[in-house]
């Protein structure tokens, strides 16, 4: 919303949302970008010893870009602990899976660079949680990168209101409250000061 | 001390000093380094340390940028800048608009580093100068060393800094002697970033280069002044920030100006100094200011076209009698 209470004080907007306290590294607004950023995160893991995992989440759009393979390949040859979190919701922007990818089983695609892929419920939570809690404790031990295909729908209209078996009417309606309320601090919320417009482009 | 080592020593220093710098690129470890400038590197500082890369530069560059939003401090070496284009995107969004569009939250301490501009003969897609390309934009810095104390102390400034830094090096200069005196050896030694150095003083014309054309200017100096023109030759070292005030000052005092630079020259280094100039010393001028640039063209490749598309102390001579009102109407290289 570009607020000054915002998480980067109203400069980043909503692609561009970082908390490094907690570890989040932010969204990216350039499709695919984020993979070899969050491949250098694993490789900075690794360089410090740490014993850390990265997850790296894209949409099945982005599994068409080019850096996406390259990453793919060092991740690969270095071992780096990164789990690859593809998002298939079935549609880029406007484009499906078949129109956009010659090979649609997306979990493939890792093959071809040295990435293990698996497919993944991606509507049940608890697949998705035992998923990635094998690929993290694979990748802990060194075993390099693993590609993990969430397989989702996307909702037509408001998802909110569509029945999902994973979740209770109360539990919604808890959910919806507690947006609206966030929704309403940050509609209050004033703009940046005009001041912040030159501060941060340096550290 | 040559330039090739002065960049050696800076990255051994640095590395010795701090165990998040690293460097990676393509053919930086086991071959020593495409132009030996990281030669001896890999054995002192492993392989963990000492990269080489597949040849992937999105990708490559991508994961430096994300290394250094995790507290790295990566040194990345394109072969040549013109391969840096193949990762803009990361330099550009990735690694200059982060501190800005995190308000802060992330630093991006990373070194983007390579040789720019013209060779000898490589052809078009191996020849551009990427100067005014990168210091057009904000979160960037955007250096260009000429002599092996300006290698030394802009590297390492360049390391240290907290922020994204482009590094525009040049083939044709590596293997260029300088004297260095004992404090440029020390491993303390640094530049500031954002200040030109006045590599020979004048009074009649203030002439403003960088990388190989600072050299070419001082041999103009050297032929003005058995013309009785006395050049001011400014070194400007670093493109962004642009050391504005010291350009200002020189020009007030000679009240005229001619830039050079090798790169193409539609909005080039030189439109901004000269913008800058008028902009802020107008009152001062009394001859027009003038660009001298590379030709208006994809570098040819045959030697005596490539000659013509880059500017010759020749040129940078006559612009100068030109600005001290001695004849010569026609600048040397026309554009379309």
């Amino acid at each position: 919303m570009g607020k000054r209470t915002g998480c980067s004080k109203g400069k980043g907007g909503s692609m561009h949302m970082f908390n490094t306290a907690k570890n989040f590294f932010g969204g990216h607004g350039i499709v695919g970008a984020q993979v070899p950023i969050g491949t250098g995160i694993a490789f900075a893991e690794q360089y410090k010893k740490s014993k850390g995992v990265v997850f790296t989440c894209l949409g099945d759009g982005a599994m068409n870009q080019g850096q996406v393979y390259e990453s793919f390949n060092m991740a690969s040859l270095w071992k780096l602990p990164v789990v690859y979190v593809v998002e298939n919701n079935e549609y880029a922007m406007g484009t499906s899976v078949p129109r956009s990818s010659s090979v649609v089983e997306l979990c493939k695609r890792g093959e071809g660079c040295g990435v293990p892929g698996r497919q993944v419920d991606g509507m049940d939570v608890f697949a998705v949680v035992g998923a990635a809690d094998d690929a993290a404790k694979l990748c802990r031990n060194g075993n390099g990168p693993i590609l993990l295909e969430m397989k989702t729908y996307r909702f037509r209209g408001h998802s909110m209101s569509d029945p999902a078996k994973y979740r209770t009417r109360q539990e919604v309606d808890e959910v919806r409250e507690t947006v609206n309320e966030a929704v309403e601090f940050a509609q209050n919320s004033p703009e940046p000061d005009v001041d912040e417009l030159y501060t941060d482009v340096y550290k | 001390m040559m330039v090739r080592e002065a960049l050696n020593s800076a990255l051994d220093e640095e590395m010795s000093a701090d165990p998040k710098v690293l460097l990676m690129g393509e053919e930086v470890g086991e071959y020593q380094g495409a132009y030996k400038i990281s030669k001896g590197l890999l054995e002192k500082y492993g392989p963990e340390r000492v990269l080489d890369t597949p040849i992937t530069e999105a990708g490559f560059t991508g994961i430096g940028v994300g290394a250094a939003f995790y507290g790295l401090k990566p040194i990345v070496e394109f072969m040549t800048f013109n391969f840096s284009m193949q990762a803009i995107d990361h330099i550009i969004n990735s690694a200059a608009k982060t501190s800005y569009m995190s308000a802060g939250q992330i630093s991006v301490p990373i070194v983007f580093r390579g040789p720019n501009g013209a060779a000898a003969g490589v052809g078009a897609q191996h020849s551009q100068c990427y100067a005014s390309w990168y210091a057009s934009c904000p979160g960037l810095k955007v250096l260009a060393p000429y002599s092996s104390e300006d290698a030394r102390g802009l590297l390492k400034a360049a390391i240290r800094d907290p922020d994204p830094v482009v590094f525009l090096e040049n083939e044709l200069l590596y293997g260029e002697s300088f004297p260095v005196s004992a404090e440029v050896l020390d491993s303390s030694f640094c530049l500031p970033i954002g200040k030109a150095k006045i590599e020979r003083e004048g009074k009649d014309v203030t002439i403003t280069a960088f990388s190989k054309m600072v050299g070419y200017a001082l041999k103009a100096a050297e032929i003005l002044a058995k013309d009785g023109i006395s050049a001011e030759i400014i070194n400007l070292r670093s493109i962004r920030p642009l050391d504005r005030p010291a350009i200002n000052a020189s020009v007030r005092k000679t009240n005229r100006l001619v830039t050079v630079e090798e790169g193409f020259p539609q909005h080039g280094v030189g439109a901004e100094i000269c913008a800058s100039i008028i902009e802020d010393s107008f009152g001062y001028l009394d001859a027009p200011v003038e660009r001298i640039t590379g030709a208006d063209v994809p570098m040819p490749y045959a030697a005596n076209l490539e000659r013509m598309a880059l500017p010759q102390v020749d040129d940078i001579v006559r612009a100068a009698r030109r600005a001290c009102y001695r004849s010569v109407p026609m600048a040397a290289a026309q554009s379309y």
